[in-house]
């Protein structure tokens, strides 16, 4: 096992904290959405939304492939804006483990807002405070908990994705090959030394990234 | 004010008109009447089904037939409240809880503010201190010191004292008597207790069933009640 590279497992870290800040980015106002106002069609909003936690993840990637491939609209759309392809390259894979794990963070989210007592908006709303800048100042410190748990699904979702991944971002040594591709191709190429070490390292590191955040949470509270 | 509204929740139903002026107004009547669904549509809170809120000259809610529908945001009516169980924010600490109406003044502003307020409250010092340290009465004061920060032109507060005992009763009693003095800003206080209504209020509103069932000055309301209804309410030592 000598010349283990570790690059993979430093690309999944990468992938996965871009998946994380960008399911950040979407996740939390939808779930604020869902868990504070009346939507219409809310519970086919809620299936939609929640799919992918269910979906084999190779169905996932096949539909992103249909979706973002070369002849998919968005893989159309971004060719058109000089940006080039998108499967088969890193972002292909950052999208695939957003995909998969921003449902963890928008059911744990809303579950977070939806145990702030909204005596605390209106509160604010009789202060005189926008409805955006309660949501920064109120909602989302007081739901603290099921987001911060929210993020460490997502992150940890986001380094395990393997299914989708494969589908449309491959395994391109040093371009789009993540840790848990890694394993598998270690294990099919009979290198079980490297197989164990990048196994046990992507333990290592998962576990601690909960661990902070768990430890976070506590602090917080 | 002015208030002529109509609204329902569920199979409850509010219908209920009435006018207030300077000093303490108190919304009297049992659980049920209707007294914090009032001041939750006079906060913007709830938006009645018809009817009109008028403040000073400005029109908080109109419905047909009073004119074009008009339902100013809680943020833009200038009606401060202090909430049942006061609804100390509590990731804030108390000086940022009465500095959180104050979002549009410079941080200097602000600071001085708070210690005023906070002094008017009869809390100096307590900026540092996180809500969940405070005792019941102390969480009043600082919700009233909250609400009172943007300088609303109107204070309404839900059962100010309902959670406290008696002796921190009366103290607020007369602090919150003082401090509208002091102030000048009109009140409106919901309350079932009449001890509440014949110490602190000026005017009186007595709510039964969603309706107004009298209004008026204080004293002669509960010296020579309108009717028997009325009488029976307000002869109860509290409701």
């Amino acid at each position: 096992m000598t010349g283990l590279d570790l690059q993979p497992l430093l690309f999944s870290f990468r992938v996965a904290l871009q998946a994380t800040l960008l399911a950040a980015v979407v996740g939390l106002p939808v779930a604020w959405v869902l868990a504070r106002k009346q939507v219409p069609g809310r519970d086919a909003w809620t299936v939609l939304i929640l799919l992918p936690m269910v979906l084999p993840p190779t169905v996932l990637g096949y539909y992103l492939l249909l979706i973002i491939g070369r002849q998919g609209p968005v893989g159309i759309w971004a060719e058109s804006l000089g940006l080039g392809r998108i499967v088969f390259t890193p972002t292909a894979a950052v999208i695939a483990a957003f995909v998969a794990s921003v449902p963890f963070l928008i059911r744990s989210a809303q579950g977070g807002f939806e145990q702030v007592d909204s005596v605390y908006e209106e509160a604010a709303r009789t202060l005189g405070r926008s409805e955006w800048s309660i949501a920064l100042t109120v909602t989302l410190p007081l739901a603290w908990r099921g987001i911060l748990a929210g993020l460490a699904l997502t992150f940890a979702r986001a380094v395990g994705e393997f299914g989708a991944t494969v589908m449309v971002a491959g395994n391109i040594p040093g371009q789009t090959l993540t840790g848990s591709v890694a394993i598998y191709d270690a294990v099919q190429a009979g290198r079980m030394g490297d197989a164990n070490v990048l196994a046990f390292l992507l333990t290592l590191t998962t576990a601690g990234a909960l661990y902070a955040l768990t430890r976070m949470g506590r602090v917080r509270s | 004010m002015e208030v002529a509204i109509e609204g329902a929740v569920d199979a409850f139903r509010l219908d209920v008109a009435f006018q207030t002026s300077h000093g303490i107004t108190a919304l009297f009547g049992p659980s049920g009447a209707g007294k914090s669904m009032t001041l939750r549509y006079l906060a913007g809170l709830a938006r009645p089904t018809s009817g009109f809120i008028r403040l000073g000259d400005r029109v908080l809610f109109q419905d047909a037939p009073h004119g074009p529908p008009i339902h100013v945001h809680p943020r833009r009516r200038r009606v401060g409240m202090v909430f049942q169980d006061y609804a100390l924010f509590p990731h804030l600490n108390v000086g940022k809880n009465v500095a959180f109406g104050l979002h549009r003044q410079s941080s200097e502003e602000r600071r001085t503010r708070v210690g005023e307020l906070l002094e008017l409250v009869g809390l100096e010092g307590y900026e540092r201190r996180p809500p969940r340290t405070l005792s019941g009465g102390e969480r009043q004061r600082v919700a009233l010191a909250r609400a009172l920060a943007p300088e609303p032109e109107l204070l309404l507060l839900d059962e100010p004292f309902a959670a406290l005992d008696f002796r921190v009763r009366r103290g607020l009693r007369d602090a919150l008597s003082e401090i509208q003095t002091r102030t000048g800003i009109p009140m409106i206080l919901v309350t079932h207790s009449l001890a509440d209504v014949r110490r602190l209020s000026s005017s009186l509103v007595v709510l039964d069933d969603g309706r107004v069932v009298a209004s008026g000055a204080t004293a002669s309301l509960l010296a020579s009640p309108p009717t028997p209804e009325v009488a029976a309410l307000v002869s109860a030592d509290d409701l």
